[in-house]
């Protein structure tokens, strides 16, 4: 008995897959029959962010290398979706085409950024990302003289929605006599971008770049000595992480039509890092579970107002107010009570129960 | 000439403010080696409870001198903001010190994001006018000009500065804090209490931040739930600027920022031909923070960092 159950454990049943796959065809429609049009956006906005996190889990996670500016580079993939396929320019170039070269100019940026900050390492490092984040913030808020790039602080509006040969995503297609909305086929792209990120991170935890990183986060001064090219393995992590970044960054751009240097600012780097230490830092169950969680929770938050009502009979203080406080004790909670994560790895927990004892 | 004195005034006034919140950031990331992000909202809690004092007294004793109402507000800031500092260290940061290293971070966050609620839930999300208790006396000096809480910053926060300074190399508490410090196992093997002085480390920061906070708001008139995010921010940077655990250095590092700020807004416009205006002045900060980190880690004044193995 134990032997099929260690068998499951190291090759999950195709019927295991089968029921995944059909639960996560299927959830847009529950989602929407059960909670409304708004929570399958929701849902849209949920998988961004799981490609977020599993982007900067490449950097924090697995190399360890502190990044607080990560939202710069989902600032620049959106930004240059926006130049590329909006009304701002007069530029309508195709989704397919934008998407890659963003995602690659954000790598780039990756790059720029992680060379001359090579020799810091921890919180050095997160200062200097930090401070990176801001500055390329605050340039999206004041680019708009004398050469109007960014359009300040209004930002850029009437973004192209996503199309893909003759079908947009915004508005609703009937295919086998169902009718699919805009939302939905935006969850299924994002799906299966999604899975693309979550393929590429499994291969490279396992392979021999995966493992160097993890070297060079544990010790990096033994994992010089053993061989690896700590200088050229950072960079890549650097470039790994913003690449997802900069591919979310025009998904998120064409996904909302309407992009701001509000949506870039620190607090959003924050949350993102947030996502993957409370999910459990460099494991992908726990960082995609981190990042679900983070998302929906201050949504779900906002029901705040009908417990009020129903417990006291009316409305003390307004949910929206409420839901960050909440959060805020939720976090602090977290971390308390599991340090390393709600779905640590294997290793991680190692780690903490040695450090404790 | 006039225009380099005023901006030499209005740097050292505003730089005179971050070194002071800047020693709270330094103190602490010099004993635990933790960002503690939720100074930057104490700082702003203690703006925010004091001018509700203030508020509330220039209304119940119109008839009070304006520097026995400052004076009021201050007295009541710094007390609520020691218990914050307290409590926050005791129930966020205690029990994670042997936690890894992300954890205390990210419930530094939690705490200000929480302190940052609670404030706009008690005080509202629109901007605070500072009372109209302030002297306004303005003084010409060679040109320029200087008002009186401008001198009231820079005399209180020199006399802080010296009275820390004091504290830290003469007494026992300041003694504990260095040996602290220096090793935290070593320092509690010599009889030191380490919690304590942990602790106390966090309250006399919290009580330099309150101060700050209301220096800041009467300086700009205003307080706002959300200004001690980049406040804080800024005055971490002068903390690494000048070189992080060292008390001179947040100093310098707090003098030096406020010193570019006033000058690189003042000056960039002339510099670049119009073509980047004094709306990029928070740029400033973050750039000297990147160029001091990349080419010498360590800060201003900080000791060499040596890789531990």
């Amino acid at each position: 008995m134990s032997s099929v159950l260690s068998l499951n454990k190291t090759q999950p049943h195709w019927l295991v897959f089968g029921l995944l796959a059909l639960g996560l065809a299927l959830l847009p429609f529950l989602v929407d029959a059960g909670l409304g049009r708004s929570w399958v956006r929701l849902l849209d906005l949920a998988l961004l962010y799981v490609m977020l996190a599993l982007g900067l889990n490449i950097v924090v996670g697995y190399a360890g290398l502190l990044d607080l500016g990560y939202v710069a580079f989902y600032a620049l993939g959106a930004y240059v979706y926006a130049w590329l396929a909006s009304p701002h320019f007069g530029l309508h170039l195709p989704f397919w085409a934008i998407l890659p070269l963003g995602a690659g100019l954000a790598g780039l940026f990756g790059v720029l950024l992680g060379t001359p900050t090579l020799r810091l390492r921890g919180d050095y490092l997160a200062i200097v990302t930090l401070g990176f984040g801001e500055i390329v913030r605050i340039f999206m808020n004041n680019l708009n003289t004398p050469v109007n790039l960014t359009n300040g602080p209004q930002g850029i509006n009437l973004i192209d929605p996503v199309r893909l040969g003759g079908v947009s995503l915004s508005q609703p297609h009937t295919l086998f006599g169902f009718t699919f909305s805009g939302v939905h086929l935006t969850y299924y792209l994002f799906l299966l971008l999604t899975l693309a990120v979550i393929f590429i991170s499994m291969r490279l935890e396992n392979s021999r770049i995966g493992r160097a990183w993890v070297a060079i986060r544990e010790d990096e001064i033994a994992a010089a000595a053993t061989g690896i090219n700590t200088r050229n393995l950072k960079l890549l992590a650097f470039a790994m992480g913003a690449t997802f970044g900069g591919l979310a960054g025009g998904l998120f751009a064409s996904f909302q039509g309407f992009i701001s240097p509000e949506s870039f600012n620190l607090m959003e780097s924050i949350m993102i890092l947030c996502m993957i230490v409370l999910g459990g830092m460099g494991h992908i169950p726990g960082v995609i579970f981190g990042a679900l969680l983070l998302t929906l929770l201050p949504e779900a938050l906002r029901y705040t107002g009908d417990w009020q009502r129903n417990l006291f009979g009316q409305i003390y203080v307004d949910p929206a107010d409420l839901r960050m406080l909440l959060f805020g004790l939720a976090l602090v909670a977290v971390m308390l009570y599991r340090p390393a994560g709600l779905i640590p790895s294997a290793r991680r927990r190692q780690e903490f129960a040695d450090a404790k004892g | 000439m006039d225009i380099f004195l005023q901006q030499l005034i209005n740097g050292l006034v505003l730089g005179s403010v971050y070194a002071l919140v800047a020693l709270g950031y330094t103190m602490v990331y010099g004993i635990l080696e933790l960002i503690n992000f939720a100074h930057g909202e104490i700082t702003m809690m203690g703006a925010m409870v004091a001018l509700a004092v203030i508020g509330a007294l220039a209304l119940a004793a119109p008839g009070l001198p304006g520097v026995l109402v400052l004076g009021a507000g201050l007295v009541v800031a710094i007390p609520v903001c020691m218990a914050l500092g307290l409590l926050i260290e005791r129930v966020a940061y205690r029990p994670l010190r042997h936690a890894p290293r992300l954890a205390p971070l990210i419930t530094a966050i939690g705490v200000s994001i929480i302190l940052q609620n609670i404030a706009m839930l008690i005080w509202g999300k629109q901007y605070i006018p500072f009372p109209d208790v302030l002297p306004q006396g303005r003084h010409e000096v060679l040109g320029a000009a200087i008002t009186d809480v401008q001198i009231a910053i820079l005399l209180l926060t020199m006399s802080i500065m010296l009275m820390l300074i004091l504290v830290v190399q003469k007494t026992r508490l300041g003694r504990a804090m260095r040996a602290t410090a220096q090793s935290r196992q070593v320092a509690s093997l010599m009889g030191v209490d380490v919690n304590r002085v942990i602790a106390s480390t966090f309250v006399i920061g919290s009580a330099l931040a309150a101060v700050a906070g209301v220096m800041v708001s009467a300086y700009y008139g205003l307080a706002h739930y959300y200004m001690g995010f980049l406040l804080g921010l800024k005055a971490f940077s002068a903390a690494v600027l000048g070189g992080i655990g060292n008390l001179g250095g947040a100093m310098l590092g707090g003098l030096l920022l406020g010193l570019i700020e006033s000058f690189g807004a003042g000056y960039i416009g002339d510099l670049t031909g119009g073509f980047l205006g004094s709306h990029y002045q928070d740029v400033f900060a973050f750039f000297v923070l990147i160029a001091v980190l990349v080419f010498r880690p360590s800060g201003l004044l900080g000791a060499r960092v040596v890789e531990r193995a």
